[in-house]
């Protein structure tokens, strides 16, 4: 199955059933995207497809043939999304911070924060009660 | 940066300038970038994943097992195969780690497998034959208790006759799940002569001892490794001990590495959670609002086995009474036994329950007064020189009152109570507090120790103490930069490996700050000392390595009776004081959180962002405790062990939180510091359900789930 990866061509021989979550843990070795819940309520596994967040567990590999998706290591370490999650101590425990973090990409600059609250509404954290997570992407 | 000449004590934390300031998180680049690791992401040759079979009757007796599957290429291990003792080694050794004949609740382990390839793993099957047993799922109708206990003060009679008006009510709280975003999980490899465990764990030493008791004298190496842990709260305190054995005996027998990862359902249903509790309150109090005798009854529900349930019981009826003064008051607990999966360890240990009650109870004395609640509470609340239950003298670091007064202010509390009067809102208060370290004497026996050690570039932090989200390393490495008069950034964390650093006791009842943090600043103090005025790397590479380390030691006023519940249970307390806002849909019965106003005083903020989001997380908690997180339980089991069934708190559920950190110091800890983490759990429930209480609603149990309100909307009608 042929996809781009965080801009590069990826070529993958697993079922194509597969979940693209573990694919992407397994097969191409990317353990920046969590597994949570595996039901498609934490969005720990969100990832870019295209450009849309989706959670990586519910999409089976063939859905992403051609596609680009796009992983936390995709952005790479200095994204100033991941500043600011720092700064603001957006993350506390980490693991649903990458899933976040992807989700908050979409988002665009200065969202309002009713945007931001519904757009994440599908990222579960518990350690932060999300405050902190507002703080981080409405930094100016 | 202050003058370092001439700094007195008291302006130390001036000269590292760590303390007190939000400094970059030791994790905070691993977790953003998501290269920090975590139990699952770890891979060993060779490797093998595991399974547990597990129970699928609440009691009776197991009479055969059968494999319905081909064993080529599987690992089996059953109660056999266990060298040393079929125990996992806690308070009680009571809960065997494989089940051998007598079953105890409904996902208990029986079998274990390990497999290569997780699709075959999946696919076996096990026929297990039961004779079945009659289960008890009621705690107030089981004929066992794991701990009785009674804690007294005064005359309770003397202070019922001395009272104007008895109230009396029964409140009721369910379980909670912890639902750490990331489940339980451990990897388990052999090593030359042993056996190494990498895991999400809060306590790597518990998980040490236990696979000691459970594998005997013939594996002598066992060391135990914490990977990036993605949430505890208690959930990860002594659940890991059990699955690590699971892991370590597959990985023995098999001769390589094996491991487990519980997925969410499995997570859910067979660990541990909230102890659901049942607290009766009957209350003296004189006309003009002074509380004369309190007589609680408190029954949690401890599940199968005894695990940590008279310890939480312990806490939660020391706290029963409320951060209150009554010179009459008498506290009964009892933890019952009952077939369902053990109830554990969840951030705020047995008070969330307790202190849901005492509050919701105070707002009804207050209605039975016809007297502000408020000046009710102001009126009782412990005060610098007070005695609580346990006959302990509250010292100058009691807040009660200067919270509850800022909360009022801050939230503008008095004037909405008036406007929100007759429409769909409603406000409402809890005041709280928690005691910082282990009960009693447990700190005493625990004897906790940490090391501060020298590197070539600065120090390194050696203690047994678990990051899991709360800032452990950050906050440690603050204290010892500034003990050590250092940048922050030259202080490094080691990783908690049992083999490596010494036993600080568990990372659990906000001791972490409090307790480990003072032995690190007393041990970074004496290395300074020992430094003679070089800076830390200049003296390695002049004289090489220096390591001090040091053991805990008790305040010498602290007095302590075990049997008789007498003394200071607590070194201190931490205080707060929470005002939530709700809005009531009348039509569904739905109670929408507006906002939570969280006043905290936690004696010295080491970290303000840390400690702010510490309390903004406990306060979502709070939140999904108190309207949200229904565990429904069938035959003893959870049977919405989902996230799409079971609730927490969304972005959309979760209010506004606005915090004020008061800083009220506490001489014995570091800079002042108090413990944190639990403390913020106490609160939420009960101010949201007195916050429904003022729009005319008698809730007093949790969680206030829409049907309940609007049940209660019926009998107010």
């Amino acid at each position: 199955m042929r996809f781009t990866l965080n801009g590069n061509p990826a070529d993958v021989a697993a079922h194509p059933m597969a979940r693209l979550l573990d694919v992407l843990r397994e097969e191409c070795g990317l353990t920046g995207t969590k597994e949570g819940c595996g039901e498609g309520e934490c969005g720990a596994c969100t990832v870019l497809v295209d450009g849309e967040a989706v959670c990586s567990c519910l999409i089976p590999l063939a859905h992403v043939e051609g596609a680009e998706v796009t992983t936390i290591e995709g952005l790479g370490a200095a994204h100033p999304l991941q500043r600011a999650f720092m700064d603001e101590v957006g993350a506390q425990c980490g693991i649903c911070t990458p899933g976040m973090i992807m989700a908050a990409v979409t988002l665009g600059t200065r969202p309002s924060l009713a945007t931001i609250r519904t757009r994440l509404a599908g990222n579960l954290c518990r350690c932060t009660g999300y405050e902190a997570i507002y703080r981080a992407i409405r930094r100016p | 940066m202050a003058d370092r000449r001439g700094a007195g004590p008291g302006e130390r934390y001036a000269v590292g300038g760590a303390v007190g300031r939000s400094v970059p998180r030791k994790d905070g680049i691993g977790k953003a970038s998501g290269s920090a690791r975590y139990a699952d992401d770890l891979v060993f040759p060779g490797m093998l994943y595991g399974r547990t079979i597990r129970t699928t009757i609440p009691c009776g007796r197991i009479r055969s097992i059968a494999l319905e599957f081909d064993p080529a290429g599987f690992t089996v291990v059953g109660h056999r195969d266990i060298r040393g003792r079929n125990v996992v080694a806690l308070l009680v050794d009571d809960q065997p780690c494989l089940v051998e004949t007598d079953v105890r609740h409904g996902a208990e382990p029986v079998l274990l497998l390990a497999h290569e390839d997780r699709e075959k793993l999946l696919a076996a099957r096990v026929a297990v034959v039961y004779e079945p047993g009659t289960p008890v799922f009621d705690p107030e109708h089981s004929p066992r208790s794991f701990k009785d206990l009674v804690i007294e003060k005064g005359t309770l009679a003397a202070g019922f006759a001395s009272a104007d008006f008895v109230v009396e009510g029964t409140y009721r709280t369910g379980h909670q799940e912890h639902v750490y975003i990331e489940p339980n999980g451990v990897v388990a490899v052999p090593e030359d002569g042993g056996i190494a465990v990498y895991g999400s764990i809060q306590c790597p030493f518990y998980v040490q001892q236990a696979l000691a008791t459970l594998l005997g004298p013939a594996v002598s190496r066992i060391r135990v490794i914490q990977t990036e842990t993605g949430g505890g709260f208690g959930g990860k305190e002594e659940y890991p001990s059990m699955l690590a054995g699971h892991a370590v005996l597959l990985a023995l027998k098999a001769g390589r590495p094996v491991k487990m990862i519980y997925d969410r359902a499995e997570d859910m249903l067979a660990t541990t959670k909230r102890h659901p509790a049942i607290v009766r309150h009957r209350t003296g109090v004189t006309r003009d609002g002074r509380l004369v005798a309190m007589a609680v009854d408190v029954v949690i529900d401890g599940g199968a086995y005894a695990t940590l349930s008279p310890v939480v019981l312990a806490r939660g009826a020391i706290h029963a009474a409320g951060p209150y003064r009554c010179p009459n008051v008498r506290i009964t607990g009892r933890a019952m036994f009952t077939n369902t999966p053990p109830n554990g360890a969840f951030r705020g240990f047995g008070v969330p329950q307790t202190a849901f009650a005492v509050e919701v109870h105070m707002e009804r004395i207050a209605e039975a007064l016809g007297m502000d609640s408020v000046r009710l509470r102001e009126r009782n609340a412990l005060r610098p020189g007070d005695t609580t239950v346990t006959g302990q003298r509250m010292g100058q670091d009691c807040s009660a009152r200067q919270v509850l007064r800022a909360a009022l202010r801050k939230s503008g509390y008095h004037r909405k109570r008036k406007a929100y009067a007759g429409t769909d809102r409603g406000i409402g208060l809890a005041l709280y507090y928690h005691g910082c370290g282990f009960t009693g004497s447990g700190e005493v026996r625990l004897a906790s120790r940490a090391s501060v050690e020298l590197t070539a570039t600065g120090v390194r932090i050696l203690s047994s103490s678990t990051e899991f989200g709360q800032g452990t390393r950050t906050m440690h490495a603050q204290i010892v930069a500034d003990a050590l008069a250092m940048p922050y950034d030259q202080v490094e964390v080691a990783l908690p490996d049992t083999s490596l650093v010494p036993d600080s006791g568990p990372t659990v009842a906000s001791r972490t700050c409090m307790i480990v943090g003072g032995i690190l600043e007393r041990a970074a103090t004496e290395l300074r000392e020992r430094l003679g005025g070089l800076p830390p790397a200049e003296y390695f590479r002049r004289h090489g390595p220096l390591k001090v380390t040091r053991q805990y030691q008790q305040p010498e006023w602290i007095r302590w009776d075990e049997t008789s519940f007498r003394g200071d249970a607590y070194a201190t307390y931490g205080w707060g004081c929470d005002v939530a806002e709700v809005r009531l849909d009348r039509d569904t019965g739905e109670v929408h959180p507006l906002r939570l106003t969280a006043v905290t005083d936690v004696g010295k903020a080491i970290h303000p962002a840390l400690a702010r989001g510490q309390i903004e997380g406990g306060t979502a908690q709070g939140v999904g405790y108190a309207l949200l997180e229904h565990v429904v339980m069938r035959e003893g089991l959870m049977a919405n062990a989902q996230l799409a069934n079971y609730q927490i708190p969304t972005t959309l559920d979760t209010p506004r939180i606005d915090v004020i950190l008061l800083e009220n110091p506490y001489p014995g800890g570091p800079s002042g510091a108090k413990g944190l983490g639990e403390l913020p759990m106490n609160g939420p429930a009960p101010a949201l359900v007195n916050a429904i209480r003022h729009l005319g609603l008698d809730l007093r149990s949790i969680p206030a789930l829409p049907e309940a309100v609007l049940e209660a909307m019926c009998v107010s009608r």
